[in-house]
């Protein structure tokens, strides 16, 4: 078990490509952590920095209370799960299991019964003697873990470990995952583009976009009040309204309409400063009669969710979702009045900084 | 009628295919029958005077036995070398970023076809006479292996491109050497790879007669292939008998290790590997 430390790491590819560009990361013991972004943002490279697969232009790595900046990877205590498994083809699936522990010089015997076990405990008995081409993906993604489980690290390292497997049974792994680390305890880094899997998972999460962290937090306060307009922009499964406005006295005008600012922001901004409110379609309310401090336009485009509803409304030219419980949508065309909650309202200033108190 | 313009063209096609096979089958139907049979012709026919006195002749032969050894002495070496350095180097060209490698890999391609070629023999010759390496299998093995190196260089690289290098990085992430991720992973991995440029590098250099001939002086070291062209009779004539057992013993190693690779790896150069 062991926290990570990382101080100003740099990492700058030949050619000029900054992927991490003086980051300072601090991850606490047994943390279940992720690294969110899109492709490029440098998420990978940090991953394999903090294993020991790249080394950094300049920083540190430390884990526990070690420097491992300049140590190989093997000497870092440190397991990694791939995006394709890595599972070597010639070998069984005790044989994969136990590699690790043949490289440390357990003696045959012993390394199979570990491996066989851990197998067990992960659901893998009856298929010990398969070779991994015999394998479903989540059986295939179960070895995988079940191979890092096996050499007892202090950090385990995981590079989009769902993101092979189909839809259905990426839910089923993602809860599997949970479990299992909630059981061993170990520090976990993980690695993904899946915000709904970064959010289901992690303890923390640090958003990341050109070799930056962008915020971190729990995913709650990740999702609740994101930092910028990126980290906005990038968290939720229904994009969030971003609506360009003026600050008007306690208001801000969009479009023709005023909206009240939420207490917080209402000191923190100046008189006609260009801001972007934000709000997510989920704590925005429809209602089909006229209400006081509502955005009044006409319903777009009616989007069925399942158990909600994506309803656009087009309010003097701007397009603002809500969602709505399902058998409530208003016909297409109708003119709605648009209410969010208020608490839930953000302000972002014309930099994409969230005016008033950021998450942390 | 368009029946039977189809039973037609069936029939033509028959045909065609049955010559195309006649005319690949007979040699070797000649090369089943004319050694059993007393005194061989060149008849394709099923032995008149059924006889294994060819084949006791060939064996009483002082070198045909010994140059069955030679030609062996030959392929095993040079196939050693060839898949040894050729892995080596295939493994370091697929991994390491060498700039111009592709623009190398088909130069060597291209010359290596006038390095064992005909062109080239008397620097050769010359080259092997200076080290000394006349007359030795050594000097034959050199010559092959460079000559062949390239093709299996070549070969050999697009078939590790194939292995994920997550596979060692996973094993490096688990501590394991450079050395334990090669005999651990790589080579376990490429194994189909290995064995087909191994069974390529066997078969070549047992047919190869121009290099063995020209390096090799003494009879009691050349091989198979170069040892086939002295059995004649006192008259000059070809000495059918002895041409016809010697050519059956000649073809049955290749033909036996050709069909154990086939039923072990059937030559899979891609597709053996699945992530």
């Amino acid at each position: 078990m062991a926290a990570i430390t990382l101080t100003r790491l740099v990492k700058e590819f030949p050619g000029g490509v900054r992927a991490l560009d003086a980051l300072d990361l601090t991850i606490a013991d047994g943390e279940f952590f992720a690294l969110l972004g899109p492709s490029g943002c440098g998420k990978t490279t940090l991953l394999r920095t903090i294993a020991g697969l790249e080394s950094p232009t300049s920083g540190t790595v430390r884990i526990g209370d070690r420097d491992v900046t300049s140590l190989p990877p093997g000497a870092r205590d440190v397991a990694m799960v791939f995006q394709d498994y890595a599972l070597f083809p010639h070998m069984t699936v005790v044989e994969n299991i136990a590699y690790p522990l043949k490289i440390r010089r357990q003696p045959r015997a012993e390394r199979t019964a570990h491996a066989t076990a851990v197998g067990e405990q992960l659901g893998l008995g009856g298929l010990m003697a398969r070779r991994p081409a015999e394998l479903s993906g989540g059986q295939q993604q179960r070895v995988a873990l079940a191979r890092a489980v096996a050499c007892r690290p202090s950090v385990f390292l995981f590079d989009e470990p769902l993101s092979n497997l189909d839809a259905r049974l990426r839910l089923e792994a993602r809860t599997f995952l949970k479990r299992l680390q909630r059981e061993i305890g170990v520090t976990t880094v993980f690695v993904t583009h899946d915000q709904a899997e970064a959010l289901a998972l992690a303890d923390r999460i640090a958003v990341m976009e050109h070799g930056q962290i962008r915020q971190i937090g729990t995913p709650r306060e990740v999702f609740g009040r994101p930092a910028n307009t990126f980290v906005a922009n990038f968290i939720g499964s229904t994009p969030m309204n971003l609506l360009p406005g003026v600050v008007a006295g306690e208001h801000v005008e969009i479009g023709g309409q005023r909206l009240r600012l939420p207490p917080e922001a209402r000191g923190a901004v100046t008189e006609g400063e260009k801001v972007t409110v934000g709000v997510r379609p989920e704590y925005v309310a429809v209602s089909t009669e006229r209400t006081d401090g509502g955005l009044a336009g006409n319903v777009a485009i009616v989007e069925h969710l399942g158990t909600s509803s994506l309803v656009t409304v087009e309010v003097d030219g701007l397009l603002v979702g809500a969602t709505v419980p399902e058998d409530t949508e208003p016909a297409p065309g109708a003119a709605v009045w648009l209410v969010p909650a208020p608490e839930r309202v953000l302000v972002y200033r014309d930099d994409g900084t969230l005016v008033g108190a950021p998450a942390r | 009628m368009n029946v039977a313009k189809a039973v037609v063209r069936r029939i033509l096609v028959y045909v065609v295919f049955g010559f195309g096979t006649a005319f690949f089958a007979l040699p070797m139907l000649w090369l089943l029958s004319a050694p059993f049979d007393d005194p061989p012709t060149y008849a394709v026919r099923p032995p008149r005077n059924f006889s294994l006195e060819n084949l006791s002749q060939i064996l009483d032969n002082r070198y045909a036995v010994p140059s069955l050894v030679n030609s062996t002495l030959l392929s095993v070496g040079t196939m050693v070398l060839v898949v040894v350095s050729a892995a080596l180097a295939a493994y370091a060209l697929s991994r390491a970023n060498v700039p111009g490698r592709d623009a190398l890999l088909y130069a060597l391609l291209l010359l290596s076809s006038v390095v064992t070629g005909t062109a080239a023999m008397v620097p050769i010759f010359l080259l092997i006479y200076q080290l000394d390496l006349i007359d030795t299998h050594l000097g034959v093995i050199l010559v092959l292996t460079g000559g062949l190196l390239p093709a299996a260089i070549f070969l050999l690289k697009d078939f590790i491109d194939t292995i994920p290098r997550s596979y060692e990085e996973s094993a490096r992430v688990f501590g394991a050497s450079p050395l334990q991720i090669l005999r651990h992973i790589v080579v376990p991995v490429a194994r189909p790879g290995l064995a087909t440029i191994g069974v390529w590098t066997i078969v070549q250099v047992w047919g190869s007669f121009l290099v063995p001939f020209l390096l090799l002086r003494d009879p009691d070291k050349q091989p198979a292939a170069v040892l086939l062209r002295t059995f004649y009779t006192e008259g000059g004539s070809p000495n059918l008998g002895l041409i016809a057992a010697f050519s059956l013993l000649y073809s049955i190693p290749v033909v036996l290790m050709y069909l154990l690779a086939w039923s072990r790896y059937g030559f899979r150069f891609h597709g053996g590997i699945k992530s």
